[in-house]
């Protein structure tokens, strides 16, 4: 059950109105050799995440699309927070996350290593939106998980 | 209807929203400390006391089979699911009780139709013609028969407006097409369709007609007699009744010479291993033991409905969608979808560099319940070139004050965002 106290605000915090505003990594990555998509066909939210993956690392990540505040601003600190981490690094974050928005989270380890993307540890109370949270992580997993070396950039 | 003329209301003088919102006891609660505003009434209505008490009566005194018992309350349940079926007769004016098949839905009702009539009448190369802006269950039926015979399913287009160009739709009505299938009132614009003229263009080279009346039966009044529509189905839940309940009209000569849409119970007047006979109308549609308690509940909207009054219904909804539509055109920022001249209930609108999504939660959060997405017509979301819309839809007991709460919040939404 969500408590009667939610507060909108706790939502929609000032970080993550202002990465949806001005969200970071917003372009088609010339040089990507992994991307994927992630769609949410309920709410019409679509992004593209882009990945250069060399040597077990992640050297470079954007991505493109559209969708709600909550979705743009998750995919902005996502490949923020990304950029030269490993395959495995980037697996540990997404659990991370995942427990964050889902309230599931283990606070003293998780918040930590999640940094400033605990702005979203208010998503859990919105149930509802928690796949708006965790969309452009599913499309990086999805990315990273890609065996082709090379992907169209076209 | 027309949402730009000034027209004299004519609601009666008894007619109060805010009063008889007090017949439907789900409004009168806190949402998130605020006092409801219900404002999705076109993905499903409130449901008053009568409506509810009707389908606790069945539970509680009647319940029991209908159609084979012998027993008292067997027959007073058979009598209560039958004296619903006359109830709607009434309500849509169809010439028989025959013609009014109970079924879950709206959805279930244009499956039978596509499933029995259309398996039966669609053939290879033929062509079911739909709009541009229907719901998906007007669409995706048409386009599983099609797929298996071999046919095709086309579009008539609409202009920016959100209205239907009959010139293109007459050049449509070709020797293949089969049948037209099309919204009364559009679920995600508002729209009213000329049935009427459309019904009779097609009847002029022959092409039977189904009508998706879900958004139009809680509105404004339905005689399938006048309109001529060779189908016409809609859902209770729409109109203050139950879910899970609806109904299919068809004209009885098509209806009889259609095959069943599904086997068992009730539809049946014999069986042996070697060969069945088919009940009679309406029951050779209605297999198995149907919703009775639903039924019961629509017959109790009905009641309701018509105890209100469709056509100050229709006025006061008509009033507030012109005082909304006034309202919400004087902030910035603000684009209406949907701005034919006919228009019901429906007031679609995005907000400049704010995901429908968003503005959603931040009402939800002011109290107001409003839908947000696609509204199950995603070639209507294409077609405008956005991904969603935020949704207000009025019903009876919605007052101006509640649209000025609306107002209100879709500015602190916009503050927020700033």
């Amino acid at each position: 059950m969500m408590p009667e106290s939610r507060d909108v605000r706790d939502l929609y915090q000032d970080m993550i109105l202002e990465h949806s505003k001005r969200p970071e990594n917003f372009y088609r990555l010339p040089d990507a050799n992994r991307k994927a998509e992630g769609f949410n066909p309920l709410c019409g939210d679509h992004f593209t995440i882009f990945l250069k993956f060399d040597n077990d690392t992640v050297t470079d990540i954007s991505f493109e699309g559209s969708g709600c505040a909550i979705s743009k601003a998750s995919a902005s600190m996502m490949t923020a927070r990304l950029k030269g981490k490993s395959k495995s690094e980037a697996q540990q974050l997404f659990a991370q996350f995942q427990r964050l928005v889902t309230n599931q989270t283990n606070k003293a380890d998780d918040e930590t290593a999640l940094g400033k993307l605990v702005v979203f540890s208010g998503v859990c109370e919105f149930p509802v939106r928690v796949k708006c949270a965790i969309l452009a992580w599913h499309a990086m997993m999805s990315a990273l998980d890609q065996t082709s070396a090379a992907v169209s950039t076209e | 209807m027309s949402i730009t003329a000034d027209r004299v209301s004519t609601v009666a003088a008894g007619f109060d929203a805010a009063m008889l919102s007090k017949d439907f006891p789900a409004l009168n609660q806190l949402v998130h400390g605020k006092p409801l505003v219900y404002l999705d009434n076109a993905a499903t209505s409130q449901k008053p006391q009568s409506v509810i008490d009707a389908i606790t009566r069945f539970y509680q005194e009647d319940c029991s089979n209908i159609h084979r018992g012998v027993h008292l309350l067997s027959e007073r349940a058979t009598n209560a699911y039958e004296e619903a079926r006359l109830a709607v007769q009434q309500f849509i004016h169809a010439a028989s009780h025959a013609e009014v098949i109970f079924v879950r839905g709206a959805t279930e009702a244009i499956n039978l139709v596509a499933q029995s009539y259309g398996r039966t009448q669609v053939q290879p190369g033929d062509a079911v013609l739909v709009s541009a802006m229907e719901h998906h269950s007007n669409i995706v039926p048409w386009q599983m028969l099609c797929e298996e015979k071999g046919a095709k399913v086309r579009v008539i287009p609409m202009n920016d407006r959100g209205e239907l160009v009959l010139e293109e739709y007459e050049k449509l009505l070709t020797p293949e097409t089969k049948l037209v299938a099309v919204a009364h009132v559009s679920n995600a614009l508002g729209t009213v369709n000329p049935v009427r003229r459309i019904i009779r263009m097609a009847h002029e080279r022959g092409i039977p007609v189904l009508v998706d009346g879900a958004q139009a039966v809680p509105h404004l009044q339905v005689d399938v007699q006048d309109l001529d529509c060779d189908f016409y189905v809609f859902s209770g839940h729409k109109m203050y009744g139950p879910t899970g309940i609806g109904v299919l009209y068809g004209k009885q000569r098509l209806l009889e010479a259609m095959p069943p849409y599904q086997g068992g119970g009730d539809m049946i007047s014999s069986v042996t291993f070697e060969k069945t006979t088919y009940n009679s109308l309406p029951h050779k549609f209605e297999a198995g033991t149907p919703d009775i308690s639903g039924v019961i509940g629509l017959g109790a909207a009905i009641e309701y409905l018509t105890r209100v009054g469709l056509d100050n219904v229709a006025v006061h909804e008509h009033d507030l969608l012109v005082y909304a539509t006034e309202q919400i055109t004087r902030l910035p920022g603000v684009r209406v979808i949907g701005t034919a001249k006919e228009k019901a209930a429906v007031l679609s609108f995005v907000l400049d560099g704010i995901h429908p999504h968003d503005v959603g939660t931040i009402l939800d959060q002011e109290g107001i319940a409003v839908r947000t997405g696609h509204h199950c017509a995603q070639p209507v979301m294409q077609f405008f070139g956005i991904p969603a819309t935020t949704r207000a839809s009025f019903a009876l007991y919605n007052t101006e004050t509640e649209v000025d709460t609306l107002m209100r919040g879709i500015k602190t939404v916009q503050e927020m965002f700033a």
